[in-house]
């Protein structure tokens, strides 16, 4: 690992400050971060470790459940506000990593995370989002975790969060800190699609900071699930995850809520799905027509082509849990 | 036992008073020495002298580990895991992966159950840190290590201080209440060996004793 200076700013001032430099990198958890400078695929001069900020609460507020930045994964998952008012989150956050990564995983970190694509990985690889021009290994080669939707010529990698995806759904919201001001974007529009710079991930400035995420109260509670398909059993990436959130009211779904991980560059909302299914009952056959409706637009590579099948039955099968026919 | 000194790949005989880990630390630090003037002389045509000297100076990191204060001197980008082991002589806790895949590092932080090898040393300053070495109360051995053996929970055993760790820390947690709980909750953990059913019988006897853990 490339040597690095370290510093422990105890004010958020302090904080943008010293991000606002340019080879400057924020640390939180770090288990990304870290992992990435073993492998040489980030290099900064600086680390600015963020944790002495007051940023890990999660409290009830004017705008919903207000989860701060810095909290960690295990926290949220096992928080009596979460599972009460959110469990959808819970659920994505218990289906991600292991405990002990969700020991040290924040919830900012867990947005800043880079994908796992083995292309990006691997620095004798090319890769248009390590090394801006350098071409992509992954489109002609092994390229089973891939993206199906919002591809672009440059970049076919997926994000990996299970967190985001729900977050995604519940129509949360994230508040940023820059130095001059504070500014709040629905989560939907935190990461980016690759297009012509997949070097970006998502639309944070530099030396920008995230603060936190609110949840907006909803009636998803009772009829929420995460589910989650992977190679093993446990702790392994998603090939295809989906987050659910139904308001069934007097058997009538008055408002559906619907995100997929494993499938693009960034939390997948599917806004035709939710649309569909409002106003019908919850039944197998309404899902599985709602699950078809998702699939536009897909496209395959040579060796993910297995995702048009899983994903529309992963869809499908998480409405009949969270709309409790299983 | 013949007293035999063990023969190296060139047929010659180790120095009796050098073990592997000498061998490591000296070759480790003949790469340091080898490789730190070209980088300075690099960083300095580039004007960045100052920032590198920062970046080599190491930080002072207070810790408690195993209940005893410890103070040292380290590099920013030293580990856990690595300081644990190269500084400290505690050995117990493996690197495996080392990129947080298989659980081998784990040890507690302040209570919590962590991978040591994606942990920065200098984090960890002022915090409590838990090894394998401190389960122990002096002879007597902790309950989790005494269920690991009589349930024969490993093969070669070197993912066994790793998985005692985070055993205990899954009982701490009150993750451990049906095997499939276990199971989950222990996924951190990897096994070559694939001893995982005898894993988790040592937990579940644990769990059922009662014992504090």
């Amino acid at each position: 690992m490339k040597q690095f200076q370290y510093i422990h700013p105890t004010s958020q001032t302090a904080v943008l400050d010293a991000i606002s430099k340019p080879g400057s990198k924020i640390i939180a958890g770090g288990t990304n971060l870290v992992d990435l400078m073993k492998k040489g695929v980030t290099a900064p001069d600086k680390l600015v470790d963020i944790n002495s900020l007051p940023l890990s609460t999660v409290n009830t507020g004017p705008d919903g459940l207000h989860i701060g930045a810095l909290t960690l994964n295990s926290v949220v998952s096992e928080n009596s506000l979460v599972l009460d008012k959110h469990p959808l989150l819970a659920m994505a956050l218990k289906a991600g990593a292991s405990p002990q990564l969700r020991n040290m995983a924040t919830v900012g970190g867990n947005m800043m995370q880079r994908t796992r694509c083995a292309y990006f990985y691997d620095t004798a690889m090319p890769c248009n989002k390590r090394t801006p021009g350098s071409g992509c290994g992954a489109m002609g080669g092994y390229n089973r975790m891939h993206a199906i939707f919002g591809t672009s010529t440059q970049c076919i990698a997926v994000h990996p969060s299970d967190m985001c995806v729900a977050l995604a759904a519940l129509d949360a919201t994230v508040t940023i800190a820059g130095k001059k001001s504070k500014r709040r974007i629905p989560f939907t529009d935190f990461h980016r699609l690759p297009g012509e710079h997949p070097e970006m991930d998502n639309h944070l400035a530099p030396g920008e900071l995230i603060l936190g995420v609110d949840i907006p109260d909803n009636n998803f509670a009772k009829n929420s699930y995460y589910l989650k398909v992977r190679d093993r059993q446990s702790y392994a990436f998603a090939l295809v995850s989906v987050a659910a959130g139904l308001d069934i009211q007097n058997g009538i779904i008055k408002k559906a809520r619907l995100a997929m991980g494993g499938v693009a560059h960034k939390p997948w909302r599917l806004f035709e799905v939710e649309k569909s299914l409002e106003g019908k009952t919850p039944s197998e056959d309404n899902f599985k027509a709602a699950a078809q409706i998702a699939m536009q637009g897909a496209k395959a590579r040579e060796f993910n082509a297995f995702k048009l099948k899983l994903a529309p039955a992963t869809i499908a099968e998480t409405l009949k849990h969270a709309g409790g026919l299983v | 036992m013949p007293d035999k000194k063990p023969v190296t790949p060139t047929g010659g005989e180790e120095p009796s008073n050098a073990t592997r880990r000498d061998f490591i630390k000296q070759t480790s630090l003949l790469t340091a020495v080898a490789l730190t003037p070209g980088t300075v002389v690099e960083a300095a045509t580039n004007n960045m002298d100052e920032q590198i000297a920062a970046a080599l100076e190491k930080l002072p990191l207070k810790m408690e580990v195993n209940g005893t204060p410890r103070s040292l001197s380290v590099e920013p980008r030293s580990t856990l895991l690595d300081i644990l082991r190269e500084q400290l002589d505690l050995t117990g806790t493996k690197k495996g992966c080392d990129h947080g895949q298989c659980g081998a590092c784990t040890v507690h932080v302040n209570g919590r159950r962590v991978n040591s090898c994606l942990t920065l040393g200098v984090m960890v300053n002022g915090k409590k840190v838990t090894t394998i070495e401190g389960l122990a109360n002096g002879e007597e051995l902790h309950p989790m290590q005494e269920a690991f053996l009589k349930h024969d929970g490993f093969q070669c055993g070197y993912c066994t201080p790793g998985q005692i760790m985070s055993a205990v820390a899954c009982i701490r947690e009150g993750h451990a209440n049906s095997e499939a709980e276990i199971r989950e909750y222990m996924s951190g953990n990897i096994c070559r060996c694939g001893a995982y059913p005898n894993i988790v019988n040592a937990i579940q006897e644990v769990k059922a004793g009662g014992q504090a853990v």
